[in-house]
């Protein structure tokens, strides 16, 4: 962890035995040290038998390596049935000689001690037990009870330190458990035998939450995670999570991820949120943060994406069943396996095993899109709390997962005092409000910001029925922002106004054809008029023309009398 | 590895009030030899004419060691008469086996007048 660069050059590398759990042999660059044993401690119920049962089976499963399981306090049968329950088929692997299991019962009142003796029997009984399966793992667990059956602490220290000599020897990766002592690592003080590799496992409880955490006391001979870091037990087995903070210099998308909601698509300048960004919707109870949340998971899932939502106060079922009443169908993508749901109670677990569930669901459901909802569930110290919230945000810009999160503080805060400022962690911010005038409350969506793009200023008034969500411009006019029922009575208004504007006009219409009609009238009598003189003055050019014809042949016949006298 | 560690060993011997050892040994080592050395001494002196002793070294039958339940060596067991007994350590301290082995030297060394008959098993 200090220096990684420089690891992978140095050339005699430590040989490791990888332990199959997850996030461990992150931690631990590859596992235990192989051919070696490694002190596995903590107290009592913290996880040692599960760790090393898990090493063994994970080493017959996976690596091809069986492993001989030597208990000092369970019996076999209690091995078997309290692994079970983690789908480990002890029985099967020792039914295919993949693993062995010996019990070995120490039993003080059975025991006279009649002079010197040695532990030589233990030896025979696990070089007998690793040679019949050619196992290359063991684990003794918990060694120290020998120390309760025999009486001679001389013997037991020499013969102890034969032990680890002995397995060092064969060549064996061995996890040696022992349990927490007061002011050492173990009661009996086996971290002085085995000094090559040391876990320690740790159940802490703060308020009233547990939290199971490892750490790589030491490990001789190679670089290790030095933190403590939580670790899980669940129906999936044993995870360690190394939630590491991550630096700011994750791949930027360019990618939009559309929201499925018509009016806020439009509002937002890019058509959707930049993929791989944080968004916060924030909100008071009953603004409908899970809907919004809902119906941008079901237009990711029918594009074929994959969510994982992480919810606090409501089950999946729950959530999908209301969904159902705006018309959003989320059941189907769950089944498609595209949406999965993580139910679980902010005191289920401490704050840093949320985040490390959360990593570790992410890692195996590779989703597109993560919902957590409602972020502000989570509960702790505020320190604490902005550092967990940080890193969830990085875990997941780091993987490039476009991030929805809602917070019931409207001021987005979080914590008691609210003065974390979840804010400025992310990209983009929806404020949902209940605005309530008129004795009635509407809806509103404010997108108060959105790095790196145009986004709208305006209020929106958001509407939920069963066809789904949808943004309805608020009335912003002269009276101010209107919505509900103070947005429809000044709609109807408006249309009223809009309808007798439009009678007015028409009646205005009707009036200026009349008149264009009268003067069309008024135009055809001038004509007819006009023809009827123009008639009269052709009638009398041509009795003018007659006339004028009359009196040029009277004067022609008047000429011819007057020479016919001459 | 198998779990049964005292039914098998004890059902098919007839309880007739004999003592029946079996000491487990890990080769020739100064210990092992001690203890059967020990072993026999204190059997002819106490046991003398019913007792039998079966020597098992764990270096050739490796496998028996889980079946009785051996971590120690040497480790005496006395099968029967019941319950099942186990010794540990070379035998030297003869008071400690006497009380391991649960014999009451006044009682037995007059055989006829052997104490309350134990409890028959089938």
């Amino acid at each position: 962890m200090n220096e990684p660069q420089a690891q992978p050059d140095a050339p005699p590398a430590l040989p490791k035995a990888a332990t199959g759990i997850e996030g461990f042999d992150a931690v631990t660059f590859g596992g235990l040290p192989a051919g070696r044993p490694s002190l596995v401690c903590g107290s009592a119920g913290c996880g040692k038998t599960l760790f090393a049962t898990t090493f063994l089976v994970n080493g017959a499963t996976r690596y091809g390596e069986p492993g001989v399981f030597m208990s000092f306090e369970e019996r076999a049968e209690d091995l078997v049935a309290n692994v079970a329950s983690l789908g480990y088929d002890l029985d099967g692997l020792i039914a295919k000689g993949k693993i062995a299991i010996d019990h070995v019962r120490v039993e003080r009142s059975e025991i006279e001690e009649t002079g010197d003796y040695d532990l030589e029997g233990l030896f025979i009984r696990l070089g007998f037990a690793v040679d019949s399966i050619g196992a290359k793992r063991i684990v003794l667990d918990t060694i120290e009870t020998l120390f309760s059956g025999f009486s001679d602490e001389a013997v037991l220290r020499a013969e102890l330190r034969r032990l680890f000599g002995w397995i060092k020897d064969r060549g064996l990766t061995a996890i040696i458990t022992g349990e927490r002592g007061t002011g050492q690592l173990t009661r009996q003080g086996l971290e002085e035998y085995v000094s090559d590799c040391v876990v320690l496992l740790d159940n802490r409880v703060e308020d009233q939450i547990t939290t199971r955490r490892l750490r790589v006391v030491k490990y001789r001979g190679s670089p290790h995670g030095t933190n403590e870091y939580p670790f899980l037990i669940d129906a999936e087995g044993i995870s360690v999570l190394p939630v590491t903070s991550a630096d700011l210099d994750y791949p930027v998308s360019e990618g939009v991820l559309p929201t499925g909601i018509d009016g806020l698509d439009a509002m937002l300048g890019a058509g959707g949120f930049y993929r791989g960004s944080g968004i916060l919707v924030s909100g008071e109870s009953g603004t409908g943060k899970t809907m919004v949340c809902a119906s941008i998971v079901d237009a990711a899932c029918a594009r074929g994406e994959r969510c994982l939502a992480f919810v606090f106060e409501e089950s999946g079922e729950q959530i999908a069943r209301n969904a159902r009443s705006i018309g959003v169908d989320l059941a189907r993508h769950v089944e498609a396996g595209l949406l999965r749901y993580e139910a679980a109670r902010p005191s289920l677990y401490g704050l840093e095993m949320h985040l490390a569930r959360m990593q570790r669901d992410i890692d195996r459901f590779a989703p597109d899109l993560v919902v957590v909802d409602p972020l502000s569930a989570l509960r702790g110290p505020d320190a604490e709390l902005q550092a967990t919230v940080l890193r969830m945000a990085d875990l997941l810009k780091g993987r490039g997962i476009t991030a929805l999160f809602t917070s019931l503080r409207e001021d987005g805060g979080l914590g008691r005092d609210g003065d974390i400022g979840l804010s400025s962690l992310m990209d983009a911010w929806i404020k949902l409000l209940n605005v309530e005038a008129n004795g009635e409350r509407s809806r509103t969506l404010y997108v108060i910001k959105a790095r790196g793009m145009s986004h709208s200023n305006q209020v929106r008034e958001f509407m939920m029925s069963g066809s789904g969500l949808s943004l309805v411009d608020a009335y912003v006019g002269p009276a101010g922002v209107l919505t509900g029922t103070a947005r429809a009575v000044q709609e109807a208004e408006e249309a009223a106004q809009d309808l007798r504007r439009r009678q007015e006009n028409r009646r205005r219409q009707r009036e200026a054809e009349r008149r264009r009609r009268s003067l069309d009238r008024q135009i055809e009598e001038l004509r007819a008029d006009l023809e009827a003189v123009a008639e009269e003055e052709a009638i009398l050019l041509d009795e003018d023309e007659r006339r004028e014809a009359a009196l040029l042949s009277e004067r022609r016949v008047l000429a011819v009398r007057r020479g016919g006298e001459r | 590895m198998s779990e049964t560690e005292i039914d098998l060993t004890q059902s098919d011997l007839p309880d007739d009030g004999r003592y029946r050892l079996r000491l487990y040994v890990a080769g020739q080592t100064a210990k092992s030899l001690a203890a059967m050395a020990n072993l026999r001494r204190f059997c002819e002196e106490h046991l003398a004419g019913r007792y039998e002793i079966e020597v098992i070294d764990l270096m050739q039958n490796p496998q028996l060691a889980a079946g009785d339940q051996i971590l120690a060596i040497p480790t005496l067991v006395r099968r029967l008469p019941a319950p099942l007994k186990r010794i540990i350590g070379d035998l030297s301290n003869t008071e400690k086996v006497l009380v391991g082995l649960d014999i009451r030297p006044d009682l037995d060394r007059a055989p006829p007048a052997k104490g309350p008959p134990e409890a028959d098993r089938p």
